[in-house]
């Protein structure tokens, strides 16, 4: 579906836990402006497969390709340098800063100072630009300056997914962006996702929830007990046809089918 | 490919709420931490001068402010601890030890006084890294790592002190630290250029937000902060002045508050250590090596607690096998506690230091100047601690109740 080289690929890709195969030989990819949705049941191996995307963990075997490159992706920092950014499920927001503090956490903008000997942080610029940033995104906050504890949680999540393009990543991966969200908010953060879109970023987006999978992707990938079950192009899947691959109730679903598909 | 989701995104004001039950929202909540304690320090000082009408004389309230130098030092390196959510019980001890190899090096073997000043800070930063390290490479809890820092340097402190189990101080350079007043003159020069840099700063800062075009630009702020700040430093100048004039114990306390709140607030490092302290695995995922924070945190309050217990042998002219014990450690962290730093991590400020050891210092000389028995003032500042960590805990809750964690 998309002719161009996809800006992640992910070849053969297994991680194991003592006893347990978490993941097993998954190959995996998203192309620039494009928006994966990646499902599947409670344990089948989407949060390893994020982390390792993530560089949280490290896979046993697998290749990983970026830009049609080879790069092994050995730490969350070589991740971020590549140009993937993580917004995880507990957002990882410091509820104890105001919404600037936490956009640019870890990467503070430093003004010289008067005699240049004060390193003091550039409020001033770290401001305006999380102000034009937001704006850009159309988020919606009370104040920059109010503590991130007082937002809600579409308000949160937007600052999180906010905070991951000051990277200018390439690739980001959500981890059930609209879990515990409202309706309004669930939809605010949709429509942050299609900016992301918009922008020209690979997005992945990790959810339980169908009706948004369908909404806001292109291409549905499912995962069970840690193999990929099946693609799907989201334009013409059905949702029946996604539960009976998230289920494992259907040994035929679409192209790349597993053979683990006819474990009933 | 699928289409966009069709429906937009409405904005919706989500929070609207009355400027005034605003600010008794925030003044529960803690946020306000700072102005609840200047109401008890208020309270304290009333009642004190009630009992006592020598309380609020110049020569009582310079005495004061002498006495609480060696403990706010250390409650400053104390108060980066209580920012990262952990504790330090070894402060104590450390301050102990760093004066007895200042006094030592100096005395015994014949070192400068500076050169020994910097050794016994050493000492102390060594320790406390060594605390920090410890920490973080093996998972201890700080409480534990601290604890048994506390019992190893009180071992050390006597074996440093040696047979005679004190070693007085001469050299005038140190001992001038606590002893030294400034003349009326040069005390107010100090504090002008005090008032110019802080109106200065606080005003430049303010102008550059106007020039940026960012949001909250009334100049009311700015200008009463100049005006407390102000005012403060003239009836702090003209009460020293009245006595023995401005001591350099003092200024040396306020210039580390200063200083290490400058770094709170306005360096990365600080931005992180207040990032640790609220979500250490937000921090770590943020690309921050929070075990190099810790370490260099509790670096700062081993480097603190060696300055005050220098300032403090300073000031009792000798380094004794008491030096660093007895209730120093508690009040050290009790005072930022009273005055608003939080015990759970990422909530404070460095002058809570000050502050704290203002209130519970008052406490202990009001209750001195009433020749109350020492039974009473461990009571009645262990009750004023008690009631500071309750209000701490429910101001917590009220946050945690309004959505706030």
């Amino acid at each position: 579906m998309n002719a161009n080289t996809p800006l992640l690929a992910l070849h053969g890709v297994s991680k194991r836990f003592g006893a347990v195969q978490a993941l097993g030989g998954v190959d995996f990819e998203v192309a620039a402006g494009e928006v994966v949705g990646l499902v599947g049941d409670n344990g089948a191996g989407k949060s390893t497969l994020v982390k390792i995307i993530a560089g949280i963990y490290s896979p046993d075997e697998g290749e990983f390709f970026f830009e049609g490159k080879p790069v092994s992706i050995n730490g969350p920092t070589a991740a971020t340098e590549l140009g993937i950014a993580t917004v995880y499920q507990d957002l990882a927001l410091c509820d104890n800063l105001d919404v600037v503090s936490n956009l640019f956490l870890g990467r503070e903008k430093i003004s010289a100072g008067a005699a240049g000997l004060t390193r003091r942080l550039d409020e001033i610029e770290m401001e305006r630009s999380s102000e034009e940033l937001l704006s850009n995104l159309a988020v919606t906050i009370p104040s920059l300056r109010s503590e991130v504890g007082t937002l809600s949680g579409g308000q949160r999540q937007q600052v999180a997914v906010a905070r991951s393009l000051l990277g200018e990543p390439k690739v980001v991966l959500l981890d059930e962006p609209t879990a515990a969200l409202g309706v309004a908010q669930t939809a605010q953060v949709l429509a942050l996702i299609t900016r992301l879109r918009e922008r020209g970023l690979g997005v992945v987006v990790i959810s339980h929830n169908l009706a948004d999978v369908f909404q806001v992707t292109d291409r549905i990938f499912v995962l069970r007990l840690g193999l990929q079950e099946a693609t799907f192009t989201t334009a013409s899947a059905t949702r029946s046809e996604v539960v009976a691959a998230i289920t494992g109730a259907t040994e035929r679903t679409a192209a790349n089918a597993n053979p683990d598909g006819g474990r009933l | 490919m699928s289409s966009a989701p069709q429906q937009a995104a409405p904005p919706l004001p989500e929070k609207l709420k009355a400027p005034g039950t605003d600010i008794v929202r925030r003044f529960v909540q803690g946020d306000l931490a700072s102005l609840r304690v200047f109401v008890v320090l208020g309270l304290i000082w009333a009642v004190f001068q009630f009992e006592n009408s020598h309380f609020l004389t110049a020569q009582n309230l310079t005495n004061l402010f002498l006495q609480i130098t060696a403990v706010g030092l250390i409650s400053v390196g104390v108060v980066y601890v209580l920012l990262l959510g952990e504790i330090d019980l070894s402060v104590g001890a450390v301050s102990g030890l760093a004066a007895a190899a200042t006094a030592v090096l100096q005395v015994k073997h014949g070192w400068g006084p500076y050169t020994a000043i910097g050794a016994g800070i050493v000492v102390g930063l060594t320790i406390g890294a060594a605390q920090g390290f410890l920490f973080t490479q093996f998972g201890i809890p700080s409480f534990v790592v601290t604890l048994a820092g506390l019992l190893i340097w009180q071992g050390a402190l006597l074996k440093v002190l040696g047979s005679t189990g004190t070693v007085n101080i001469t050299d005038p350079k140190l001992t001038g630290l606590a002893n030294t007043f400034y003349s009326s003159t040069v005390s107010w020069v100090i504090g002008i250029g005090v008032i110019v840099v802080y109106a200065g700063g606080t005003l430049w800062a303010w102008r550059q937000r106007v020039s940026a075009g960012l949001a909250d630009q009334q100049l009311a702020g700015p200008i009463v902060r100049v005006v407390v700040v102000g005012a403060a430093t003239i009836a702090a100048v003209s009460i020293f002045n009245q006595d023995r004039g401005l001591p350099l114990a003092v200024l040396i306390l306020i210039v580390f508050v200063a200083t290490m709140e400058y770094a709170a607030t306005r360096t990365r490092f600080g931005r992180h250590v207040f990032a640790v302290g609220g979500n250490a695995e937000a921090a770590r995922r943020a690309g921050i090596r929070i075990n190099a924070i810790r370490i260099a945190v509790f670096s700062i309050a081993g480097a603190m607690a060696a300055i005050g217990g220098i300032l403090a042998a300073s000031r009792l002219l000798a380094v004794s096998q008491n030096s660093g014990g007895s209730d120093l450690l508690l009040l050290a962290i009790a005072g930022p506690v009273i005055a608003g730093t939080s015990l759970f991590g990422g909530r404070g400020s460095v002058w809570t230091a000050l502050l704290g050891a203002l209130v519970i210092g008052s406490i202990s000389n009001g209750m001195d100047l009433l020749a109350l028995d020492s039974s009473v003032k461990f009571m009645v500042t262990g009750g004023v601690l008690l009631v500071a960590v309750i209000v701490d805990a429910l101001a917590r809750r009220q946050r945690q109740a309004a959505g706030r964690v």
